[in-house]
Parts: C-alpha cells; sequence; structure tokens
C-alpha cells in the first residue's frame, strides 16, 4: 500500500496545488513542498527503517521483493494493478522524490506565472514516473509512461523558453511514437503468451520466460528497446533533448535529466532483457556499439555548442551512453555500474542544468559566448560548477566515476574494443567539460555581467546533492547492497 | 604509532576543507596558517609513522597495510580504501610531505597580497592529499584515484589565474593530455583484472610472477598500458608536450606539482608494479629507451628557450628522462633515489627562480636579466647550489643519483652501450643549458635592476632546500626490502668513472666558453639559415605541438564545428518538413469549389471504369 500513498500524495498534492493557483503563488508551491516532503518521509522509512512500516528489508540472500501489492483492474483482459517495490527499484524512487524536492527548489522563485498549474504537472509527473518504477502490470506500466508524459509536455510547452513549441512538440512525437511501438510490443506479447500458455495476462510475473524466440522474439523485444532507447536517449533517436532541455524551464530540465532519462534505462534493465533474453543476447553487439557511439558522438557535438543548455544536453547523451553500454554487458560490474551511473548522473546533470538554468534567470541568455569570468561576480556559483563539472568528467571520489568505471571493468570483459573506444570518453569528456569552465566563468567578463550569487535555497539544493555525490564516490557500497539483490533476480551472476 | 597513518592524507582534506567552506573570508594571515600548517603537521605526523616503521623494519616487519573502509565491492571485484606503507612509499611519503611543507611555506610569502590567497591553498592542500593517496594506495583504483586528484589540482592550479585565457588553455591542455595516458591507464587495469582478478598491488605481482610467463603477450599489453598513463603524467615521449606550458601556473606550483612531486608520478607507478616489466622485458627495454630519447631531446630544447621557468621545465623532463632510463635498466632504487634528490634540487631552482622573477617584477626572460648577481646575492647563491646539483657536480646530491643511474646502465643486464652512451650526452647538455641558464641571468651586462625580496617564509625554504641539494646525496633510503632482487653494486672501471664526472664538468666549460667568453657568436649561429631552422625545431619541442595540432586537434576541433548543428536532426526535420509540404500539395485540392469536386469525382469513377474495363 504505502507505493500506492507515494502516488497518491502526489496526485492529490498536484490537484490541491491546482484548485489553490488563485490564492497567489505562494499557497500552490508550499502544498507542493508539503506533498514532496510528505514522500520523502515515506522514502526515507522504507530506506532506514523497513521494519517499523512492516516491509521486509534488503539483503542480499533473498530477492524478493520489498513489498508488493496485487488488485484486480481489468480481470477480464487480464489487467491488473501490480506495483512492487524491491532494492533497485526503491534507489530510483529515492532519487525522483529527492530530485523532485530539487526542482521545487530551482522553480520556487522563477516560477511566476500559472504557478498552480506548473505544480500540477510537476507532481504528476514525479507520480508518473514513480508510477513507472514500480508497476509491475505491463498495461499499468504502459498507463504511467504515459502519465509521465502528458504534464512534462505541458512544462515545457508553456513555461518553456523562446521555441518552446517546437521542443515540446518535439519531445511529444519522439516519445509517443516509440511509445507507440512498446504498446504494440506488448499487445503481441500478451496475445502470443496467450496463444501458448492460454493465459491472458498483462502481469510481468506471467510474462516473464515467455519463451519468444527468433523474428518475432527480436520484433518485440526491438519494440521495447526503441522505446527504452529514445527515453534514455541513444544516438541517433537523441534529438528530441537538446531541444527539450534548453526551452525546458529549470526544473523541467532538472526532472527530464534527472529522472525522465532513468526511466528508460529502468525499463531496459527491468523488462527488455528479463523478457527477451535470447533476443537480446544476440541483440548486444548493436546496443553496446550504440552505446559506445552515444559516448563519442554526442560529446563531439557537445564541445561545439555555444548554448550552454544545449551543451549539457548532449553530455546527458554521453554520459547516458555508458548506461547502455553497461546493461548490454550484462555482467554483475557493468550492470552495477550502470545503476551507478543512473543515480550518479541524475544529481550531477540536475545540478548542471539547475546552474544553467539559474544562470539563465540571471541574465537572460543562454549563449556561453557572451560570458566569461562569472569566477569574479559569482565565486559561490562558480565553485559548485566547477564541482559538478569536476563530477561530470568522471573523478574518482565522486559518484558518476564508480558508475563509469564499473560500466568499463564489466564491459571489457565483454568486448575489449568497445570498452577501449568508451574509454576515449574519458578524453573527450574532459574536453567539453574543461570549455565549460573557461568559458563562463573562467577569463574576462567582457559584458560586464552583474548579478546576485546563489540565494539559500540554491545553495542548500547543491549542498544537497554535493553530498549525495560524495556519498556514491566514496561509499558506494551502500547503493550496490540494495541494487545486488535485484540484479541477481533478474538472472545475473555475482562470481 | 603506525595506526596514525590516516591522518596523513586526512590532516590536509581537512586544511582543504577549511580554506574551502570559508568563502574566501579566510583572511591571509590565519590561511597560510591552516595551509602550510597542515602540511607541516602532515609531515609531523609521517615522521612518526616513518620512526615506527623503521623500528618495525628491523623487527623484520617490512610493510605495513590499514583498512579504512571497503569502496566497492561488486561479484569478485574488491576494492577498498586501504593504505599501505612499505619502503617505497615511504621514501615518497616524506617527500610529499617534506618537500611539500617548504614549499608552502615559500608560497605564503609569494602569493602575498593576492585576492585569492586562500583558494590557492585549498588547491595546494588538496593536490597533497591526492599525492598522498596515490603513493599510499594498496590498490590501482586507489592509486588512480590519487592520480586523477593531482591531475585535477594540476589543472586547477595551472589556471589558478584565470583571467587570461592563455592561463586556461595551458591548463586544459595539461589536463587532457595527461588524460589520455589516463584513459591507457583505465584500460590496464581493466586487463589487469580480467586476468588476474585482482587490482591488489601485492597480490597482483605475486599472481603475475605465478602466472605469466616471461615475455607472455597479457605482460606486454599490460605494462603498455600502464606505461601510457606514466608516460602522461611524466611528460614523456611521446605526451610531454603539456608540461612546459604547464609554467603558466604561479611558480610554488611549478615547483611543488610539476618538478619535485606529480610529475614522478609515473616513475612511482613503474617502480610499483616493477614486477610487472620485468615479466616483459621488451617493454622495459622501452621504458628505458624513451627515458634515453627524452632526455636528450628535452635537453636540446632547455638549451634554446628563453623564458627562465621553460628552461627548467625541459630540465625536469630531462631528469625524468634519467628516472625512466633507471626503471629500464632496472635499477629502481636509483630511480626512486634520483626521484628524491631531483626533488630538491628542483624545487630549490624553482622556488629561486620564483624570487628571481618577482624581484625582476614578473619578468621570466632570461635574455631581459643578466649580471643579477650583485643585486640578488641570496638568489644567486642558491641558484648556483641548485645548478651545481642538477648538473651532478661532485659531491652534491645530483652526482651521486645521476651517477648511480650512468654506472647501473652501464653494468645491469639490462644496460648496454646505447643507452649509456644516451646517458651521458644527456649529462653534457645538462652541464650546457644550466649554465647557460646560470650564465645569462648571473652574468654579462645587466640591463634591469632587481630587488632581492626578503622574508623568512621565503629564504627559509630555500635554504632547507639548498643543504638538501649539497648533502642529500647522502640520504640512505629504505628501498631495498621492496626491490629485494636488486641489491645494487655497481664496479665501474676508472675510465667510465671519469667520463662521467668529466662530462658535465665539460659541458659547464662550453656554457662558459660560450655564453662568458663569447667565443661562438650564438646569435650569428641561430639567425641564419639551417641554424635558424634547427633553432626553431628544438625550440618548438622537435615540432610536436605542431604535429599533433594537425593530426588530432585541428580536425576534432573542425569536425565538432562542422557538426555544431547535429546533422541527425536534419533526418527528423526533414521528415517533418516533407510532412508539411505533402499536407500543403493536398491542401490545394480543397477549394470548396463544387464543379472541382463534381469533375474529380468524375474523372475517379472514369478511371475507375477505365481500369476495371481494360485491366
Amino acid at each position: 500500500m504505502i507505493l500506492i500513498w507515494l502516488m497518491l500524495i502526489l496526485f492529490a498534492g498536484g490537484i490541491g496545488a491546482w484548485l489553490s493557483e488563485s490564492r497567489g503563488i505562494g499557497v500552490p508551491r508550499v502544498i507542493a513542498l508539503v506533498a514532496i516532503l510528505l514522500d520523502l518521509a515515506l522514502v526515507i522509512f522504507m530506506l532506514l527503517a523497513p521494519e517499523s512500516i512492516g516491509l521486509t528489508p534488503v539483503t542480499s540472500e533473498q530477492d524478493e521483493w520489498l513489498v508488493l501489492f496485487q488488485a484486480d483492474w481489468i480481470p477480464r483482459f487480464g489487467i491488473s494493478f501490480i506495483f512492487g517495490a524491491d532494492g533497485f527499484s526503491l534507489l530510483l524512487i529515492a532519487l525522483t522524490v529527492f530530485l523532485g524536492l530539487i526542482s521545487l527548489g530551482s522553480a520556487w522563485h522563477e516560477i511566476k506565472e500559472r504557478s498552480g498549474f506548473f505544480y500540477f504537472n510537476l507532481l504528476w509527473t514525479l507520480a508518473g514516473v514513480i508510477g513507472v518504477f514500480t508497476a509491475l502490470d505491463l498495461f499499468l506500466f504502459f498507463f504511467f509512461w504515459e502519465v509521465m508524459l502528458i504534464p512534462m509536455y505541458f512544462i515545457i510547452a508553456i513555461w518553456g523558453h523562446e521555441n518552446k513549441e517546437y521542443a515540446a512538440m518535439k519531445f511529444f512525437i519522439f516519445t509517443q511514437v516509440s511509445g507507440l511501438l512498446m504498446l504494440l510490443s506488448i499487445l503481441v506479447l500478451v496475445f502470443l503468451n496467450y496463444q501458448a500458455t492460454e493465459v491472458l495476462s498483462f502481469s510481468y510475473f506471467d510474462l516473464l520466460g515467455n519463451g519468444l524466440t527468433g523474428e518475432v522474439g527480436m520484433l518485440v523485444m526491438l519494440g521495447f528497446f526503441i522505446a527504452f532507447a529514445t527515453k534514455l536517449p541513444a544516438v541517433p533517436i537523441h534529438n528530441w533533448l537538446p531541444d527539450a532541455h534548453s526551452q525546458a524551464p529549470t526544473a523541467g530540465s532538472v526532472i527530464l535529466a534527472g529522472i525522465l532519462l532513468k526511466t528508460g534505462a529502468y525499463g531496459l534493465i527491468r523488462f527488455t532483457v528479463p523478457l527477451f533474453p535470447d533476443a537480446s543476447m544476440a541483440f548486444a553487439p548493436i546496443a553496446m556499439t550504440l552505446g559506445v557511439v552515444s559516448i563519442l558522438y554526442a560529446a563531439k557535438v557537445a564541445f561545439a555548442q555555444s548554448d550552454l543548455k544545449r551543451l549539457i544536453a548532449y553530455t546527458s547523451v554521453s554520459h547516458m551512453g555508458f548506461v547502455l553500454l553497461g546493461v548490454y554487458a550484462w555482467n554483475a560490474q557493468a550492470l552495477q555500474g550502470a545503476v551507478m551511473t543512473m543515480l550518479a548522473h541524475g544529481f550531477s546533470a540536475a545540478a548542471l542544468f539547475m546552474l544553467a538554468g539559474g544562470l539563465q534567470h540571471r541574465i537572460h541568455t543562454r549563449d556561453m559566448d557572451k560570458m566569461g569570468g562569472f569566477w569574479g561576480v559569482a565565486p559561490k556559483m562558480s565553485f559548485m560548477a566547477l564541482f559538478f563539472t569536476v563530477a561530470a568528467v568522471g573523478m574518482p571520489g565522486l559518484g558518476n566515476f564508480v558508475g563509469e568505471f564499473l560500466v568499463l571493468l564489466g564491459s571489457f570483459q565483454v568486448s575489449i574494443t568497445t570498452t577501449a573506444f568508451a574509454a576515449l570518453g574519458l578524453v573527450v569528456a574532459a574536453v567539453y567539460s574543461l570549455i565549460v569552465i573557461q568559458k563562463v566563468f573562467h577569463g574576462e567578463n567582457k559584458n560586464n555581467y552583474e548579478f546576485d550569487d546563489l540565494t539559500f535555497i540554491e545553495m542548500a539544493c547543491f549542498a544537497l546533492m554535493m553530498i549525495g555525490l560524495l556519498w556514491m564516490g566514496l561509499y558506494p557500497q551502500s547503493m550496490l547492497d540494495m541494487a545486488e539483490p535485484t540484479l541477481r533476480s533478474l538472472g545475473v551472476a555475482f562470481p | 604509532m603506525i595506526d596514525l597513518l590516516w591522518l596523513v592524507p586526512t590532516i590536509p582534506v581537512i586544511g582543504f576543507l577549511i580554506l574551502t567552506f570559508s568563502c574566501g573570508k579566510l583572511s591571509e594571515i590565519p590561511a597560510g596558517i591552516v595551509g602550510a600548517g597542515s602540511i607541516g603537521l602532515s609531515f609531523l605526523v609521517a615522521m612518526l609513522v616513518g620512526l615506527d616503521f623503521m623500528s618495525m623494519s628491523e623487527a623484520g616487519i617490512h610493510s605495513y597495510s590499514q583498512t579504512l573502509w571497503t569502496w566497492m565491492a561488486v561479484g569478485s571485484f574488491e576494492a577498498g580504501f586501504t593504505l599501505y606503507l612499505d619502503g617505497v612509499s615511504l621514501v615518497m611519503m616524506f617527500i610529499i610531505t617534506g618537500i611539500g611543507f617548504l614549499i608552502h611555506v615559500y608560497a605564503t610569502g609569494y602569493m602575498h597580497d593576492d585576492p585569492s590567497f586562500a583558494r590557492f591553498f585549498a588547491y595546494m592542500n588538496l593536490f597533497i592529499a591526492a599525492m598522498l593517496i596515490l603513493v599510499l594506495a594498496d590498490n590501482l583504483l586507489l592509486l588512480f584515484m590519487g592520480w586523477e586528484g593531482v591531475g585535477l589540482c594540476s589543472y586547477l592550479l595551472i589556471g589558478f589565474w584565470f583571467k587570461d585565457p592563455y592561463n586556461g588553455y595551458c591548463a586544459r591542455k595539461a589536463f587532457v593530455v595527461t588524460r589520455v595516458g589516463d584513459a591507457s591507464m583505465a584500460l590496464g587495469l581493466f586487463l589487469l583484472f580480467a586476468s588476474l582478478g585482482t587490482l591488489n598491488i601485492q597480490e597482483l605481482m605475486v599472481l603475475a610472477e605465478e602466472e605469466w610467463e616471461v615475455g607472455a603477450g597479457i605482460a606486454v599489453a599490460v605494462t603498455l598500458l600502464l606505461l601510457g598513463g606514466a608516460v602522461g603524467k611524466s611528460a614523456q615521449l611521446p605526451l610531454q608536450t603539456w608540461l612546459p606550458d604547464a609554467m603558466a601556473g604561479p611558480t610554488p606550483i611549478s615547483a611543488l606539482i610539476h618538478a619535485a612531486t606529480m610529475v614522478t608520478a609515473g616513475v612511482y607507478l613503474i617502480a610499483r608494479t616493477h614486477v610487472l616489466y620485468e615479466l616483459a622485458p621488451s617493454v622495459q627495454y622501452l621504458v628505458g629507451v624513451i627515458g634515453m630519447i627524452t632526455l636528450i631531446m628535452a635537453g636540446f630544447t632547455a638549451l634554446v628557450q628563453n623564458d627562465i621557468k621553460k628552461v627548467l621545465a625541459f630540465s625536469t623532463v630531462s631528469q625524468i628522462g634519467y628516472m625512466f632510463l633507471a626503471l629500464g635498466v632496472g635499477a629502481y632504487s636509483s630511480a626512486i633515489f634520483h626521484l628524491m634528490t631531483h626533488a630538491f634540487f628542483k624545487a630549490l631552482l624553482f622556488l629561486t627562480a620564483g624570487s628571481i622573477i618577482l624581484a625582476m617584477h614578473h619578468e621570466q626572460d632570461i635574455f631581459k636579466m643578466g649580471g643579477l648577481r650583485k643585486d640578488l646575492p641570496w638568489s644567486h647563491a642558491l641558484f648556483l647550489i641548485g645548478t651545481i646539483a642538477l648538473v651532478a657536480i661532485f659531491p652534491t646530491s645530483g652526482f651521486w643519483s645521476k651517477e648511480e643511474i650512468l654506472a647501473s646502465a652501464l653494468t645491469n643486464e639490462h644496460g648496454g652501450y646505447l643507452l649509456w652512451l644516451g646517458g651521458i650526452a644527456g649529462a653534457f647538455m645538462t652541464g650546457l643549458y644550466s649554465f647557460r641558464l646560470y650564465f645569462l641571468v648571473f652574468y654579462g651586462k645587466k640591463t634591469h635592476d632587481g630587488h632581492e625580496v626578503m622574508g623568512w617564509h621565503l629564504q627559509g625554504p630555500l635554504v632547507a632546500l639548498a643543504i638538501l641539494s649539497l648533502v642529500g646525496g647522502f640520504i640512505h633510503i629504505p628501498v631495498e626490502e621492496v626491490f629485494h632482487a636488486h641489491a645494487e653494486d655497481h664496479h665501474v672501471s676508472l675510465f667510465y668513472q671519469a667520463i662521467m664526472i668529466g662530462l658535465p664538468l665539460f659541458g659547464v666549460l662550453c656554457a662558459y666558453l660560450i655564453f662568458i667568453k663569447q667565443k661562438v657568436d650564438v646569435e650569428k649561429l641561430a639567425g641564419s639559415g639551417f641554424g635558424a631552422k634547427l633553432h626553431r625545431f628544438f625550440y618548438t619541442q622537435w615540432g610536436m605541438d605542431w604535429l599533433y595540432d594537425r593530426v588530432i586537434v585541428f580536425p576534432y576541433v573542425g569536425l565538432a564545428k562542422l557538426n555544431k548543428k547535429d546533422f541527425i536532426d536534419s533526418v527528423y526535420n526533414g521528415t517533418a518538413s516533407l510532412t508539411r509540404y505533402l499536407h500543403s500539395v493536398v491542401i490545394e485540392t480543397q477549394t470548396g469549389q463544387i464543379r472541382w469536386y463534381t469533375m474529380t469525382m468524375a474523372l475517379g469513377v472514369l478511371l475507375v471504369i477505365s481500369i476495371g474495363v481494360f485491366a
């Protein structure tokens, strides 16, 4: 039930925020804050004291669900409410709620128009994402996949920047078309499974071990893969991301980069590979190559950008390439690395987008060629930018390094050539990251910009993310232990 | 006491945190006390640890390890925050904290009145912490953490005066070029884990000896990949191009990072994993050859520079070349010994150069100096001491270490005449370029006045370093147990010894004849035809920057700029445009005129009928 509460609180908070819109900007955001804090409290309980709310704690011995909820929905078609969380989903739920709080912080002073509706969309997106991370019925999963998309569309289309309609439409079409492929795949899978077993069910557990092989298996798998790879995103289906990111308001970028991209990776790990092990195995070399292409290609495009948000958007594509590589290497180190990269990138990318958004809010441009020398103007902001850039470069001691190192360590055992190319990612990441520091924070302040340094709320958000990244970088074991039972149950060997 | 080992890297971290989170509110004196004091304290703890270690050594225990916590354990992979202390890491720890402390003290004087005083010391402290982790790591992953950490601090400190974009360029170049090496090293780590199943250094050495044969392909591959990392960090061929540019940083940084400590990390890495290199003799020989070529090349380049710091930078590249040469012939303890003495005299030279630069109001061009020995008596004496140690004149510290290396090159089984000849040619070059620098700065016609900048925090550390440069050769480094099989005993005949003592002196003599007596007209030689070309060739590091720019940098930047708009996007936008176009075509048919609709309908019917009839 606790999972349902997580979502209900957000849904209700969202409606409450919308209804209170006429009472000025103060009320909706407080309602949103309360809803997110309630969720956060629940998540903290789930993480730290699961027994106290009647859950079984995650241990490395058992591979059971921490919490599982089942109820009928449309029994005629074998559709039911199945929500479950294990260590892996719990980590992602925690990431979602935490970044929800951060995005609220970044919207606090930025969103002034129609704030009630804005917080409605924000909370509903978060609820949709939690649904995606917990739904274990494929129909239900698809339902939440859509729920998180539509509010996000509004966030970009209404509160976005100069080219928002184009970006929102592009985001919508990419996600819809790929989502449609997934829906087709789900239907074919359920139908074929019905033919084979006489059981009509959308349940994840019933569909595991469906035995689809050959061309059909490959085609059905590809439907899932394309949907998730679009969300991830992987080159060459990444083009919605730079536009969506550069046009979205700060809070939107934080959620997009921090959380929404992870639903793609989650889908690959939870559904695509376990449902279609044979097809995935056959497809792995291509997927790994796509991962490496994403790493290198996006890094190169990122380097050439002068729009700060666009640049960061492309670095996201590059980093998520490591996740794709790790998932399809499918061994203990690589998958744990993929999970760590998901979490760490959630923090570092969210922080960088928040910085870029904060800058745009202050000086009304994203053009790096106009910036420079901001260290003299805003030293706190510059220090934070340096910290999160260094994290993104993959500095040991911070979370991103753990993820990327484990991915490469794992994938090396599968394909040396692929890994050798992926390791070049370490070099090109330095190239595109350091140019940001140079153009924005170092050098001369050519246009004599003057603006306020970080506010208290911003400082608090960055400090939280900083602690998070240090924690992941210095003591990742706490998270690796959470994810391990899940990965074991998905059939990953931990030798 | 030895269980205080963890404090040695932790104290600088605390210093870093205090300095960073004071957000620039700390004024100079407290910031200096925290910055330099933390390193001093760390040095004291290192002393205590060292004393304990020595008494343990006498009792026959030659290593100590301390596990702090598990970093990551996934399946069979495990790496912890575990510190490991043996003779080599002990020596390195002393160099880092000791020389580091002296340089920190000097820097409190040098950076006086800099608006970012606290930020400077924050980065310096972080650097010391990372460097200590590098040398104290018990596994290669933790070593890699220190390795990347020092690279980051190097980047931050080269670009410390960030207002000038040139400094930023130099800093980025240093970071990216060394990262190329780091990527190679990371692959080496993956390969080691894939084949031996651990990254713990001591276990790796044992396992490798058990499982690999001498000359095995895997050993060759691993050592080559690690060598990639080592040449990047230690500025050896072919990745040496970043070090001269790194001189853009404040001079104490050049002394600490780009002379005494970080750039010797590659030497440390190879010495630490020497067992692997012995399993790959061809690669080990390659190490020696790289060292030899680098030391000669850098010597030539040092000879034609006119920036005082760049001369010293190329001299550093050259001296590290000696260390690589020593590693290549299996004289590991000589390499570490030279690493130590080089840290003494090169830190002294750089810091004194810093004093000269201060005295000359930030002038670094040696042709604008000259005749300074009267104006700057302190700097003159100290610089001379550093120079004779660098040239390896008997009985300074540099003499003992360089002599050991050259003798090993001659006598060790991996050595040979080729490496030895390269080494003594380099010794001659060292004499020549070092005294060229010395004569040009302190003798000749005086063009500008200099005013010695005095202060105990400036001269104090310099005197300490000068003493170490003179007598440091008599320090015994306790590394026999680590390089067990290599108790070195070199019997070199008097003939060779005379050459090794004499050639540097000959170099000095040549410098004297050329630059004091002016027996050779240098300007005429370098100003005309072939001479000018040669001068240009040496000056630009044998054209390697030029080559890298054209082969790697320009194509990468060019292609990136060309594809700024991401050509894949045009596929999607093209689809959208096509749809819109088709839409506009079809919309033309919707005219709202009844006769148009009637006519098309009739035509359609006609078409269908005719298909029916004729088909």
